[in-house]
């Protein structure tokens, strides 16, 4: 049992599981970021899809060893970290501006 | 070798009178704008004159050190088109025919100068008249001075703009701007057969320039008539619409209604015989077809006799002199047709001489009468306007053809060279003197009608003119008195290496003779006619135009040339321009496709607007969904999908 678990541990988590993790991770992203009301929810959706990608990367990375992979997450992460403080500054003036963060009702631009 | 003589400077000092005026001339203050004004065309003519001093210098004899000029004396300014075979130049030719012509343009042109700034002195745009006067100079020289066809037609396309914008002058008057416009239009018209005539020439010899065409010509003895005759009669049409023949001389009446000054100058002494000036530089192209030569001749006649009848009856003071102007171009015309290049050339010069007079002291009557242009309102001027007066009698003397004055001369070559000619150019000769008695008779209607008799307008107080006008007067009755004592035959020895010695043949002497006494006698009729009608028994004119109501209204009207053209051809015209080309062309053709396609810009529109619905989740939608359709696009193995139902693509896809 105990030799059984060690054994596991030594074995390495095969490739398409993490893939798998990632396409549900993403797929989990998409359908928040359609069907969900709230902006900030909507947002936090957006974060998944980038960090589903992300792991898509650095599995990618491990397998072939390549440490390009590795180097576009910490691209990733910047861009999401940034993006993140600039979209949750609009948020933020939203609602201020209009007292709800439900995505139906922020429509000014319709014709 | 040929030393040069700065022709270039001769356009260009009006040119850049024109420019400094024209731009400047609002802000100057008005003693300079006259300044400018007129040392343009003082150095012009101070230009032509040097020319002409070395060229007189050259045939008389004293020797060296002046022989350095030998004519056609040609100064080339640069290429201005070489393309292919086709080439022209800025070429300047400076002949016996172009001194002439420039003498007369710089001189007359730089006398009416100065009677302008008299004339127009409390006009408003008094900068603006200059400025086109000096235009006027620049295009004109230009004209007379062009080695080749294109830059002659330059200069031709430039005065009728400069007549377009004196006639126009006072802008705010209708008649004004319409006489200008229709001027424009009809000069167009004619300018349009100098255009197929290049473009003739142009096909025929391949090249523009005066020189060559006639070197051509020279080299093929045996070419006559045919393509020449066609591309004569085309240049022909050109001069009909410049120098105001028939068909095409409507215009020139009507550009009474410019400055007076503008009147003697443009449309009396020079700009209107630039066609007689065309067919005498194009003359070796007339010599070689009889039928063209024979069409101006008719053509010149024809007009001359048509314009004295309708200068018979006309009141306004302008108009007679207008319809003389057209009637004496006539002359000219008819002094082409029968090969007298030399003949109507002097009375070309003659003719500036006296009508540039006549105009001017018109213009004097007018200035003096407070505006007043009908002749019935004048009267009694004599001791008002004593210099005016006595230099009108000299001009009226001149183109009545009493001798010795200047019409005298010149009238009688021409008539002598159409009598000599014999067969049915005496026919031709005796139009002529029709109309030289015609002439005589009008011109001394409107002498006594002005000067003569007692004033039949007691509102206004004539005065004399003040110097800067009657100056050029005197000059110019001076050469009206002594300008044709030069003699045709010597005249004619001068010009003969420009336009040929046809002329030169004088017959006998004895004939000339018989026929000049008879041409005085015919004015001297013509001069008794009206002094029985206008000074003996005044009350007679109105008997007779009662008693003769259907011709005297028919020459009243002009003929109803004007009525005429209106109803067949501008009427037509306009009809064809509002309902076809306005209805039809514009509004249907054209604005039915500006509305097709704004209507197509407008259905897209209003189908992808749907598309932007202003709603957040709808874009993700369709974020994901174009997302999701590229996927597909590049992860399906779409080869050989297709390969399987029998289609081959060439792009790669995913493996």
């Amino acid at each position: 049992m105990n030799s059984n678990y060690a054994q596991l541990l030594q074995q390495d988590v095969p490739l398409s599981w993490y893939l798998l993790l990632s396409a549900v991770l993403f797929s989990l992203g998409i359908v928040g970021f359609l069907i969900k009301r709230n902006l900030i929810t909507v947002f936090m959706s957006i974060e998944l899809m980038l960090n589903a990608v992300n792991l898509s990367f650095v599995t990618f990375a491990h397998q072939w060893h390549a440490v390009k992979g590795q180097i576009f997450v910490f691209f990733v992460m910047m861009v999401a970290a940034a993006e993140a403080a600039v979209g949750l500054a609009i948020i933020i003036a939203v609602f201020r501006a209009r007292a709800t963060l439900a995505v139906d009702r922020i429509d000014l631009m319709k014709l | 070798m040929n030393g040069s003589l700065h022709l270039w400077l001769i356009p260009l000092l009006p040119f850049a009178g024109f420019l400094l005026n024209g731009i400047l001339g609002r802000k100057l203050p008005k003693a300079l704008v006259t300044a400018i004004a007129l040392l343009a065309p003082l150095g012009a003519f101070g230009v032509v004159l040097n020319a002409a001093s070395s060229i007189y210098m050259h045939f008389v004899p004293p020797g060296p050190g002046y022989g350095n000029i030998s004519l056609p004396h040609v100064e080339n300014h640069g290429t201005w088109i070489n393309a292919g075979l086709f080439h022209a130049d800025f070429s300047f030719v400076l002949d016996q025919l172009s001194l002439v012509m420039l003498l007369i343009i710089t001189g007359v042109g730089l006398l009416i100068h100065i009677y302008s700034v008299g004339y127009m002195e409390h006009e408003d745009g008094y900068w603006r008249y200059f400025a086109y006067l000096n235009l006027f100079l620049f295009f004109m020289t230009v004209l007379v001075l062009a080695g080749n066809a294109l830059l002659m037609f330059v200069g031709w396309e430039g005065v009728g703009l400069a007549s377009y914008l004196l006639i126009g002058f006072w802008f705010r008057k209708t008649s004004a701007v319409d006489a200008g416009k229709k001027a424009f239009i009809v000069n167009r018209i004619g300018d349009f057969g100098f255009l197929i005539g290049m473009f003739l020439l142009l096909a025929n010899f391949g090249t523009l320039t005066f020189s060559d065409i006639a070197a051509t010509l020279t080299a093929n003895p045996a070419w006559t008539g045919g393509v020449l005759t066609a591309t004569a009669l085309c240049l022909f049409v050109g001069a009909t619409g410049k120098s105001a023949q028939l068909p095409l001389y409507v215009w020139l009446p009507d550009a009474m209604e410019g400055p007076t000054p503008v009147s003697a100058l443009i449309h009396a002494a020079t700009m209107v015989t630039a066609g007689v000036y065309m067919i005498a530089r194009t003359h070796f192209l007339f010599d070689r077809s009889p039928y063209a030569l024979g069409v101006v001749a008719v053509i010149g006649a024809a007009t001359a006799l048509f314009a004295a009848t309708i200068g018979l009856v006309q009141t306004d003071i302008k108009r007679v002199l207008a319809y003389s102007t057209v009637s004496q171009l006539g002359y000219m015309f008819l002094g082409c047709g029968v090969a007298a290049y030399s003949a109507a050339i002097f009375h070309l010069m003659t003719h500036a001489f006296f009508k540039a007079l006549l105009f001017l002291a018109a213009g004097s009557v007018i200035h003096g009468m407070g505006g007043e242009q009908d002749m019935r309102k004048m009267g009694g001027l004599r001791e008002r306007m004593p210099v005016t007066f006595w230099t009108m009698t000299i001009a009226v003397l001149a183109i009545a053809g009493f001798f010795p004055f200047a019409g005298f001369f010149s009238k009688d070559a021409i008539l002598y060279a159409a009598f000599a000619q014999g067969g049915t150019s005496r026919v031709l000769w005796f139009v002529g003197l029709v109309t030289a008695l015609l002439t005589s008779f009008y011109m001394f209607r409107l002498w006594y009608l002005t000067f003569m008799g007692e004033s039949r307008n007691h509102d206004v107080h004539p005065h004399e003119s003040p110097w800067s006008m009657t100056g050029p007067l005197v000059i110019l009755a001076v050469l009206s008195a002594c300008g044709g004592w030069i003699g045709s035959g010597r005249f004619g020895e001068f010009l003969s290496p420009a336009v040929g010695t046809k002329t030169a043949e004088a017959g006998s002497g004895s004939l000339e003779l018989i026929l000049s006494i008879v041409a005085v006698l015919v004015a001297a009729v013509g001069w008794y006619i009206a002094d029985q009608i206008y000074r003996a028994k005044p009350e007679r004119a109105a008997s007779l135009a009662t008693s003769f109501a259907g011709p005297y209204n028919l020459l009243a009207h002009k003929y109803y040339v004007d009525e005429i053209y209106g109803l067949v051809i501008v009427k037509p015209v306009l009809a064809l321009s509002r309902f076809f080309l306005e209805w039809v062309v514009d509004v249907a053709i054209l604005g039915g496709l500006a509305w097709l396609l704004g209507g197509i810009a407008l259905l897209c529109g209003a189908i992808l607007q749907r598309w932007q619905s202003g709603n957040l989740r709808s874009y993700a939608a369709w974020l994901a969904f174009g997302a999701a359709a590229l996927l597909l696009f590049v992860l399906l193995p779409w080869t050989s999908l297709l390969a399987g139902v029998g289609i081959h693509v060439g792009m790669v896809t995913h493996q």
